[in-house]
């Protein structure tokens, strides 16, 4: 038997080279049996690249890897996942087409004989999301249908699936609301009790500070500190360690209250209603000012962004500078561009450069009947890049390679390329690190500075109510509350957001 | 805080008609409806066009027969487009198998030989592809391109342009064809056969749920531990098993091997995949709706010739039918999620 203190993992010296890029320089990581682990550091410093090569995904350059006492190669993730190490990617990596139960077992599917058990396979997943607090989620259910925070629970439950003795997960919480991560902390804590390490990958400092034990710092590619106490180590120091740099205050100065009041509405909403989501929401924004939803995972906030944006059967009147939005083209044509809140699904082109990302939406801003003026299109989307900081600064490379929060900078880009009347933001930081956020308010503000409603979705509320003038609050479908975002704080929204829900 | 399982009933609540994938792969679900209307609606064409000649037994077993063949091949390609390739190559190797299994050489050990020879040469070329795309990295398209021309020209070769007859003291191999159990050619039965050893592999064993895997999202299979590579180089190699079958079932057809036969087969197969609802994309299809849409392709060609109509309309229908069927298809998918 192993003494607990004895480290279960220890990763010493990886390097991982990809063309181009050293994305681990050196890393060392050590994990205790029953702790969690926080792995923190910015965009792109290499958490998701070393937890990858935890999980046999990727092979290190150099370094080794002892679990449980043994040096191990991880050839493959059949290696890992038979040591006992199972992982939570980033990146949601299921299956559309396959059911819930199907997803939870591929790789070590329920068989005999190489036959399916189609029964207890369903039986053993039901099990698994009742223990994840979802039962309400069918083994049979098809995870394309699935919202995010519904797959989030299915990449978990996954993991669970397998004996484990280390779970790793990298962002688990980008996709979940307030409320699934406190559930998520119980199932933490459970694994823990029972002697399973977990490492935790998050950009939100709350949450290191609930769940946490130890702390390993990453900064562009190497270990900058070890084994930090995750509740006692001031935020100052755990910033300035990740980002190199000191910062005061995370969300830009607003304009006073009241200052947006004479000012044109550039978008005017009345009796928005979309069957079984949205009911009889009406709300307006005016030029310069940033309109916050708030709200519950499901209320119905996307759904709203999704009708002003045309791409939802909705009845109501939607009105852009006065004239009527009817559908996607004309939502386009008038001015309106959104950020999807999946950017892997609904955004991005994996395989196409970071460029050709940024400039999507604008190439009509380079062509001149039909040809399309390359330098100043490269040109433009590199001038994006400096601004945003996007990492790394080429506009050449496939935007697959970037990580998770350079990935979303690209999603903000293409609206800043060609710019809009009204932005509608729907998660706009998930996965985005503190240092890079304050950025992305900063540009947000000065978007809206510069005559631009905003429209701003978020399940963070520190976010919807410090960056945003005027909040509006969404609960099951119905704006419950409107009201200058200074008037408010997280209690009395949270009250508002959950009132009626414990029945 | 006991207020989390209400609320986190939510992302369930958005999630439409929960059993919609079993229904999907299963036999008969909504899908296949309108399939099989339209063969229903070309069987009554039949009728009232051919009154006399559609609904004889004879007729119905020509077209049984003469689905056989390229069924066989329509089993494999299916289980190759589920998992997100495609196979261009089968006519070619099916034609190069019913050509090496004639060869006087092979000729001499007898029917049993012929058969496993087609079979083994079938399985050959479909693991060289396999292997061609999963190890050499080629895009399956040019892989089985280039077995395509292949294959045929190595068919032409070794049969030095002729047709080969199957020799009278292997007419064990035309008995496929002539001799009836129930008023069908055995080779109807192999053709059932196959159908349902293709549709447990692909709804009852592990195999057949990867296979959607490695169609639908080959990173997810590769991290949930799938070994993608030599799962794709199985896929490719059970179509050419299929083609291997499918070369016998025309050697007991028309008493020959031949490099001629086939031609065009890739296509035929290709499109009843489409048309019986197949993602050319990968990550989801039926065996079933590859049939059907075989099926009403056969049928198709059975009513032209029966009413004597010349080829060239009959190709310009099939090629509105496919377009018919996709748009139907996209229909049907979009209210569905
Ligand atoms: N497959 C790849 N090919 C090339 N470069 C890559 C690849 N994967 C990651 N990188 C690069 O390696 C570096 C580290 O990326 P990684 O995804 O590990 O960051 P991260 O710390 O997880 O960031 P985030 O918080 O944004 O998720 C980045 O510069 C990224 O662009
Ligand atoms: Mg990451």
């Amino acid at each position: 038997m192993q003494d607990m203190r004895d480290p279960l993992l220890v990763m010493r010296g990886i390097v991982k080279q990809f063309p181009g890029v050293r994305a681990l320089d050196g890393v060392d990581l050590e994990v205790r049996a029953g702790e969690v682990h926080c792995l923190l550091g910015q965009n792109g410093a290499g958490k998701s690249t070393l937890i990858k090569t935890l999980a046999g995904a990727h092979q290190p350059d150099e370094g080794t890897i002892t679990f449980a006492g043994q040096e191990v190669r991880l050839t493959g993730p059949i290696a890992a996942i038979k040591l006992g190490i199972s992982t939570i990617y980033q990146e949601l990596d299921l299956v559309d087409g396959l059911s819930v139960a199907d997803n939870i077992f591929l790789g070590h599917e329920k068989a005999a004989f190489g036959f399916t058990r189609t029964g207890d396979t369903n039986r053993a997943a039901a099990e698994l999301l009742g223990r994840l607090g979802h039962g309400e989620i069918a083994p049979t259910t098809e995870v394309g249908t699935l919202p995010p925070a519904g797959k989030q629970v299915v990449s978990m439950a996954r993991a669970l699936s397998h004996d484990t003795r280390l779970i790793v997960m990298d962002e688990p919480s980008a996709a979940l609301a307030h409320d699934e991560v406190d559930n998520l902390f119980r199932i933490v804590r459970e694994l823990t009790a029972a002697g399973v390490a977990v490492v935790y990958i998050s950009h939100r400092l709350e949450e290191i500070r609930e769940i946490g034990d130890r702390i390993t710092v990453l900064k562009d590619g190497r270990t900058v500190a070890v084994g930090l106490p995750a509740r006692e180590t001031p935020t100052r120091e755990i910033i300035s360690l990740m980002t190199g740099r000191d910062m005061e205050n995370v969300f830009p100065e607003r304009p006073a209250p009241g200052s947006h009041d004479g000012r044109p509405e550039v978008l005017r909403v009345e009796g928005l209603t979309v069957p079984g989501v949205v009911t009889d929401v009406s709300f307006s924004v005016r030029e310069g000012e940033i309109v916050g939803l708030a709200g519950l995972v499901g209320s119905g906030r996307s759904e709203i962004l999704e009708a002003v944006y045309g791409a939802r059967g909705c009845s109501g009147r939607i009105e852009l500078n006065g004239a009527p939005v009817r559908g996607i083209s004309s939502a386009v044509r008038l001015g309106i561009g959104l950020a999807p809140e999946e950017r892997k699904a609904q955004a991005l082109l994996m395989d196409q450069s970071v460029a050709g990302n940024i400039t999507l939406s604008g190439l009509g801003l380079y062509s001149r009947l039909g040809w399309l003026d390359r330098k100043r299109e490269l040109a433009d989307a590199k001038a994006q890049i400096d601004e945003l900081d996007l990492r790394p600064a080429d506009p050449s490379r496939p935007i697959r390679t970037l990580s998770g929060g350079n990935q979303q900078k690209a999603v903000l880009a293409r609206w800043l390329v060609n710019r809009r009347k009204l932005l509608l933001l729907d998660e706009p930081t998930r996965g985005v690190d503190v240092g890079a956020r304050a950025d992305l308010y900063a540009v947000i503000r000065r978007l809206a500075d510069e005559g631009i409603g905003v429209l701003l979705v978020s399940s963070e509320l520190p976010e919807v109510l410090g960056l945003a003038d005027r909040v509006l609050v969404i609960r099951e479908g119905r704006a419950v509350h409107q009201s200058d975002a200074r008037d408010l704080d997280e209690h009395r929204v949270l009250d508002m957001i959950m009132e009626g829900s414990a029945l | 805080m006991n207020d989390t399982r209400t609320l986190s009933a939510e992302p369930a609540g958005k999630a439409p008609a929960p059993a919609s994938s079993r229904s999907v792969r299963g036999l008969g679900g909504a899908r296949h409806l309108g399939l099989v209307a339209a063969l229903v609606l070309l069987a009554i064409v039949g009728l009232v066009t051919q009154p006399d000649n559609f609904a004889t037994s004879s007729n119905l077993v020509s077209v049984l027969a003469l689905a056989a063949t390229i069924g066989v091949i329509t089993v494999g390609m299916t289980f190759v487009i589920i998992g997100g390739g495609i196979d261009l190559s089968v006519g070619a190797i099916m034609a190069l198998a019913s050509v090496w299994a004639t060869t006087v050489a092979t000729q001499s050990y007898g029917p049993v030989v012929m058969a496993l020879c087609a079979i083994l040469v079938g399985a050959g070329a479909g693991a060289l592809n396999g292997f061609l795309i999963s190890y050499g990295r080629m895009v399956p398209f040019i892989a089985t391109l280039a077995m395509m021309v292949a294959a045929g020209g190595l068919a032409q070769r070794m049969s030095d342009r002729r047709t080969q007859l199957v020799r009278p003291e292997n007419d064990a191999i035309m008995a496929l064809s002539t001799t009836k159990v129930l008023g069908l050619p055995l080779l109807v039965y192999i053709f059932a056969a196959v159908v349902a050893a293709g549709w447990v592999l692909l709804n009852r064993t592990t195999f057949g749920r990867r296979t959607f895997a490695v169609g639908g999202n080959p990173e997810a299979a590769r991290l949930a531990g799938i070994d993608v590579r030599r799962h794709t180089m199985l896929l490719y190699t059970l179509s050419g098993v299929c083609c291997g079958i499918a070369a016998i079932l025309i050697m007991a057809r028309t008493t020959t091997g031949s490099s001629t036969h086939g031609n065009l087969y890739e296509l035929d197969a290709i499109a009843a995949v489409i048309i019986g609802g197949t993602l050319l994309t990968g990550g989801r299809g039926t065996i079933i709706g590859s049939i059907l849409g075989l099926l009403i392709f056969t049928v198709i060609t059975n009513l032209f010739i029966l009413n004597g109509l010349n080829t060239s309309d009959q190709l310009i229908a099939k090629g509105l039918i496919i377009v018919a069927a996709v748009l139907l298809q996209r229909r049907s998918l979009r209210s569905s999620s």
